[in-house]
């Protein structure tokens, strides 16, 4: 599934499009401690997330992740936007929360992988 | 580990405190990995072990020196810093220990993660620590050889 076909289903707002129809999303991660997503997540993922600040875009960087999606509408750094967009990260603000987000994404089945470190 | 040089190196220093550049060392360094052709899989722990070198250096430390050299057979990363030091370095190791104060917790830092997932990423590791002056993490990644 591409990035862009995720945005409807979440009722998304689109805040950085890092070339959304050509990322193809290989699965996906949620959660909250930075420490634990990078161990964890995949290369390809889309990861949902309560965080909105810069520094979620250099875990997404170094993980490989396609596509991080803001959920409970949480106010975006503007340094996050900045940055997400020098490295073509997308970025989506969702009124969902994480929970919510995931049952969304998986129900449209993507699935949930995991790496180990 | 001799008088041989490394074909290339990298050095950059650490700002204390500074998230919105945090990782960017790691970055940087994912990227000349990737030039170099290197495995995906090898690139990833290694790209690991340093962002949490980094961002312990940025949440726990004032200032530090970051430095990759890469071998034909190694990768060795030294991270230096000046700061408070750790004063029980296996406690250190144990997950979920942190001291993290909350207002970097909520940040999604301090999960008490970090030295354990560099133990786990690298081939060896070394902590060198005083307390009230610094703390130097030595990493060594083999390129054909799993941790
Ligand atoms: N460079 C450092 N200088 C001083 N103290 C450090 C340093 N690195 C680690 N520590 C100490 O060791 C503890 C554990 O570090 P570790 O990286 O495992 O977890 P954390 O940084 O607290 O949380 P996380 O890495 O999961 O965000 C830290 O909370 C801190 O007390
Ligand atoms: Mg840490």
């Amino acid at each position: 599934m591409k990035v862009n076909e995720i945005v409807i289903p979440l009722e998304a707002e689109v805040v950085v499009d890092g070339n959304m129809s050509e990322q193809t999303l290989k699965g996906g991660y949620s959660g909250d401690l930075l420490s634990d997503c990078i161990a964890n997540a995949g290369e390809g993922s889309v990861w949902v997330t309560i965080h909105s600040h810069p520094n979620i875009v250099a875990v997404a960087v170094l993980v490989g992740i396609l596509c991080i999606v803001i959920t409970n509408f949480q106010e975006i750094d503007p340094q996050t936007v900045e940055k997400a967009r020098k490295e073509r990260v997308t970025l989506l603000r969702t009124p969902l929360t994480s929970y919510q987000a995931v049952a969304v994404l998986a129900g449209r089945g993507i699935p949930g992988t995991k790496k180990h470190v | 580990m001799s008088g041989e040089q490394p074909f290339i190196e990298i050095k950059r220093s650490i700002a204390g405190g500074d998230f919105a550049i945090a990782g960017n060392i790691s970055s940087e360094t994912k990227t000349i990995l990737q030039q170099t052709g290197l495995p995906p899989v090898f690139i990833r722990r290694v790209v690991i072990a340093c962002y949490e070198a980094e961002m312990n250096v940025v949440i726990h430390a004032y200032r530090g020196t970051f430095t990759t050299q890469i071998y034909s057979d190694r990768i060795l990363v030294v991270v230096d810093d000046e700061g408070p030091g750790i004063p029980d370095v296996s406690l250190a190791f144990q997950e979920g220990y942190s001291t993290a104060p909350p207002h970097i917790r909520e940040m999604g830092f301090g999960a008490g993660y970090g030295l354990s997932n560099m133990k786990k990423c690298s081939n060896q590791i070394a902590v060198d620590t005083r307390v009230g002056e610094g703390t130097r993490v030595t990493m060594v990644f083999y390129l054909n050889s799993s941790p």
